[in-house]
């Protein structure tokens, strides 16, 4: 399209190329998923795979692992057609792909999870434990992992970037030769961040070919040394990613620009809505807090800091120990999340599909379920109002979607997220706690959410934003609370906020090695209130 | 319920396109299809095979044999929608049998006694089912499991086993086991305002809706505002009283308290007519008229080997079958990874 334009597929003349797809072509049934795709994932380089969702990404992943066959097209390998008939296949060829949700086997060891299938045996068939201890310490050394993980522990103790870095494991077991990363970072904290890029260099320098999908432009520029673009199926562009910046990949990817992502306005009042006094839990301990109308505070701090128990806390699923929490001046007794929404404070939770949907149920379902106390006659529910306004707002959050009666679990990921705003608009609380409101959705539906927060916003309702990416915490938050550990280590206004800043006060006191090689321009304390 | 919102920047997004209507068969669905395809099969092959089949006596003896296990079978809908399951329900209503006849005979022959008694049973037995469910955190199989042994254990305790009492000289109980109304059997009657009334529940009210909310995500549930527990009893409860219903119908047919006989086997009758209805074993699907068609079939089936004089020891054999069948369809048609122990 534009600079590079799609590249013509010359196995011959570039003998670092490992695979290559050629007028790839996927259809299902009446929808066109992928149309005349040609890209080369040549070895020894990373190759960005960038598109919103529903641009073919996953598609063409899955044609590459061998779970989906192409429509038309082939699979080149070192330039020969090759047919990847099966997951199979694709593993014995060399092909990994490391997916979004790890799959753990929770009671056994990490060791046990990362060579499930290949255990080690003694010749009486017994796990070799010995053998297999000995596998993943000098395994664990060769990445430089010793640190993060450890051998003995069991599956349902390791954190989520734990849990992605057996099956980084997983996939480094045998050779392999393509290794592609599906959206890796989003559990991840900054600092496991690094250390994963630091992997994925090496990886590189063995001259694999890594295959990288992510909707993070900085992990992209950090990594990739070629970004593909899909578009609605088809190549809109690779570019070199040195002769290239952020606004032309999103101008590939949607047509738009970045800078017009985030809704800058003041709209904040000065009425006190939420405010929390030594707020303690079994997760977070004095947290003090408040949050005014109109106002956006984004909680920021790396994995496990407990923002989510906090937000938890606050909708009433996590008993409060100690401490006040009050809704425009009157406290609260959270005993369930009942309490909470009697109280006028929403969650959207960090999983939306594990804690907020009913994947199974319609659109309107999952609007109205909060909201039906307001929607109902007797016990009966009004279902032509009910309609009418799950109707209304799914066409203001602007749900894609045929019908309102449409199953959930048929949209894209933005969609849902969208249904679940919709459920907390349409009930109006005055404060509303968003958990990573954007994990996992594409620019163009990001986009759509930041102005919906800017217009709840204008409306006068409290936000809590809970968010891992620091350009949203920037981009979003007229202030933004730090935590770490369970505590809160300092606050920035808009003016004195800057990426670093944040990192600084997340990383107060962890010695992570990440941390040391950064400048420490100022200490917790100073921004601490 | 507004919000003043500006229209979003709308530059290359498509409007959403509305699709209205839904008609008949869509509303049916495909489950309740193939059910009613099953059923008008089924009536054809034996009406065919027999002349006296397909004749008005016969389908009311059809729908008199079904009237017991369609009560069973409906709430068991319900409490499988919510993702639990009650495989004491024969037992429950056995016990009520019991009770209905005996406090009726010893209470100076008194039905409005008896069926009270029957029914406050039926709530006390639902509710510890609920209770050690959800409070003692018993699955809910093993919980009704052992109230499928223990609530029989009660029967045939208090009735020493045996046939107990005799309400055929009550007029209100002859009304509800031989009465008919505008030519319909009575138990016919109860069966479908039963049924229509729990359809209502579960379709049109808030109650319907975080029932299937709970079966549907339990987590999303909870965070939703809805008191779980409260739900669950309330379900086991409501069990308890169709079930004790049941068991006063039992007692009205025959006659007298049965504590076992008449009883035993409709917790599964009940759920293989769930599971053939639609409902999803790990809850949030389902519904009544799919229920109440699997009822209808599974009735009509058994009457027709019956009228054939095939052995009923075949007809378990064919139940069985059909239980594990519905549910390899359920599981084909969710697209469930058939890696070890199914969810």
């Amino acid at each position: 399209m534009t600079t590079a334009g799609t590249e013509p597929p010359a196995p011959a003349q570039d003998p670092g190329e490992e695979i290559s797809v050629e007028d790839i072509t996927k259809r299902f049934g009446a929808v066109q998923a992928l149309s005349g795709v040609t890209l080369a994932f040549p070895r020894g380089r990373v190759t960005a795979l960038m598109g919103e969702n529903g641009a073919g990404k996953s598609t063409l992943l899955k044609i590459l692992t061998g779970d989906h066959q192409p429509t038309e097209g082939s699979i080149l390998w070192n330039g020969r057609p090759r047919t990847l008939s099966s997951p199979h296949d694709a593993h014995k060829a060399g092909i990994r792909i490391i997916p979004q949700e790890p799959e753990i086997i929770p009671h056994v060891s990490v060791a046990e999870n990362v060579y499930a299938g290949a255990l080690p045996r003694t010749a009486l068939r017994r796990l070799d434990r010995a053998e297999l201890r000995r596998r993943i310490t000098a395994d664990l050394a060769r990445l430089g992992f010793e640190k993060v993980i450890h051998p003995d522990q069991l599956g349902s103790e390791l954190t989520p970037a734990q849990r992605q870095l057996v099956e980084i494991l997983r996939a480094l077991t045998g050779e392999a030769k393509v290794i592609a990363f599906d959206e890796p970072t989003s559990s991840l904290s900054e600092n496991e961040v690094e250390a994963l890029f630091g992997l994925i260099d090496r990886l590189r320098d063995q001259g694999i070919a890594v295959i990288y999908v992510s909707h993070r432009m900085k992990e992209i520029f950090r990594l990739a040394d070629r970004i593909a673009v899909l578009r609605d199926g088809t190549v809109a562009g690779v570019l070199e990613a040195r002769d290239t910046n952020e606004g032309e990949v999103v101008r590939l990817m949607v047509g738009r620009d970045l800078s017009s992502l985030f809704v800058r306005q003041d709209v904040a009042r000065d009425e006190v809505v939420l405010q929390l006094e030594g707020v303690t839990t079994d997760d977070v301990s004095g947290i003090d807090l408040h949050v005014r109308a109109g106002e956006v505070v984004a909680l920021a701090g790396l994995m496990g800091a407990g923002r989510s128990e906090l937000a938890l806390a606050l909708a009433g699923d996590r008993p409060i120990r100690s401490g006040r929490v009050c809704v425009n001046g009157s406290p609260l007794r959270l005993r369930s999340p009942r309490d909470a929404i009697r109280a006028s404070i929403g969650l959207a939770p960090e999983e939306r599909k594990a804690q907020a949907l009913f994947l199974h149920r319609s659109i309107r379902d999952n609007t109205s379920l909060v909201s039906l106390d307001r929607l109902r006659r007797w016990r009966f529910v009004r279902s032509r109002q009910e309609k009418a306004v799950a109707q209304d707002f799914s066409d203001r959050l602007r749900v894609r979607t045929p019908s309102i009666e449409h199953e959930v679990r048929k949209l894209s990921g933005g969609n849902q997220q969208k249904v679940v705003l919709a459920r907390w608009l349409l009930r109006k609380p005055k404060v509303l706690i968003l958990d990573e409101p954007t994990r996992g959705i594409d620019i163009g539906a990001k986009a759509e959410i930041y102005r919906i927060i800017a217009d709840l916003a204008r409306e006068g309702v409290a936000l809590l934003v809970i968010s891992s990416e620091l350009p949203e915490v920037l981009g979003l938050a007229d202030r933004i609370v730090v935590m770490q550990n369970g505590r809160i280590t300092g606050e920035l206004n808009r003016a004195e906020a800057t990426e670093e800043a944040v990192l600084n006060l997340a990383m107060a006191d962890d010695l992570a090695p990440v941390a040391a090689d950064r400048p420490l321009t100022d200490s917790a304390d100073g921004d601490a209130r | 319920m507004t919000t003043t919102q500006t229209p979003a920047t709308t530059e290359n997004l498509p409007a959403p396109a509305r699709k209205t209507g839904g008609g008949l068969l869509t509303s049916l669905g495909g489950q309740n299809l193939s059910l009613i395809g099953a059923l008008v099969l089924v009536l054809a092959l034996f009406g065919f095979l027999n002349d006296n089949y397909l004749s008005l006596a016969n389908i009311q003896v059809i729908g008199e044999a079904v009237t017991i296990t369609g009560l069973l079978a409906i709430v068991q809908t319900v409490v499988i929608i919510c993702g639990g399951l009650d495989i004491s329900v024969g037992s429950q209503a056995g016990l009520a049998s019991v009770v209905s006849a005996m406090v009726f005979t010893s209470g100076g022959s008194n039905p409005y006694l008896g069926m009270a008694a029957a029914i406050g049973i039926g709530i006390l037995v639902g509710v510890v089912n609920g209770v050690a469910i959800v409070y003692g955190r018993v699955n809910p199989t093993i919980a009704t499991l052992a109230g499928l042994a223990a609530y029989k254990g009660v029967a045939q305790l208090v009735s020493d086993g045996r046939a107990q009492g005799y309400v055929l000289n009550d007029p209100l109980f002859v009304f509800l086991g031989r009465g008919k109304i505008a030519g319909v059997p009575v138990m016919i009657w109860i069966l479908v305002v039963v049924a229509l009334a729990v359809h209502v529940m579960l379709k049109y009210t808030d109650i319907g809706r975080n029932i299937y909310a709970i079966g549907g995500n339990d987590t999303a549930a909870r965070l939703a505002g809805i008191n779980i527990n409260k739900y669950l009893v309330a379900v086991y409860a409501l069990i308890g009283v169709v079930a004790a219903v049941a068991g006063i119908l039992l007692t009205a047919r025959t006659g007298s308290g049965q504590p076992v006989s008449g009883s035993e086997g409709l917790e599964l009758k009940a759920i293989t007519a769930a599971a053939l209805g639609g409902c999803a074993l790990k809850g949030g699907k389902g519904g009544i008229g799919g229920t109440l068609l699997a009822v209808a079939l599974l009735g009509a089936l058994e009457n027709g080997l019956t009228v054939e004089g095939i052995n009923t020891f075949w007809q378990n054999v064919a139940q069985g079958a059909l239980l594990v069948a519905a549910v390899v369809i359920q599981q084909r048609r969710s697209g469930e990874r058939a890696v070890g122990l199914p969810h």
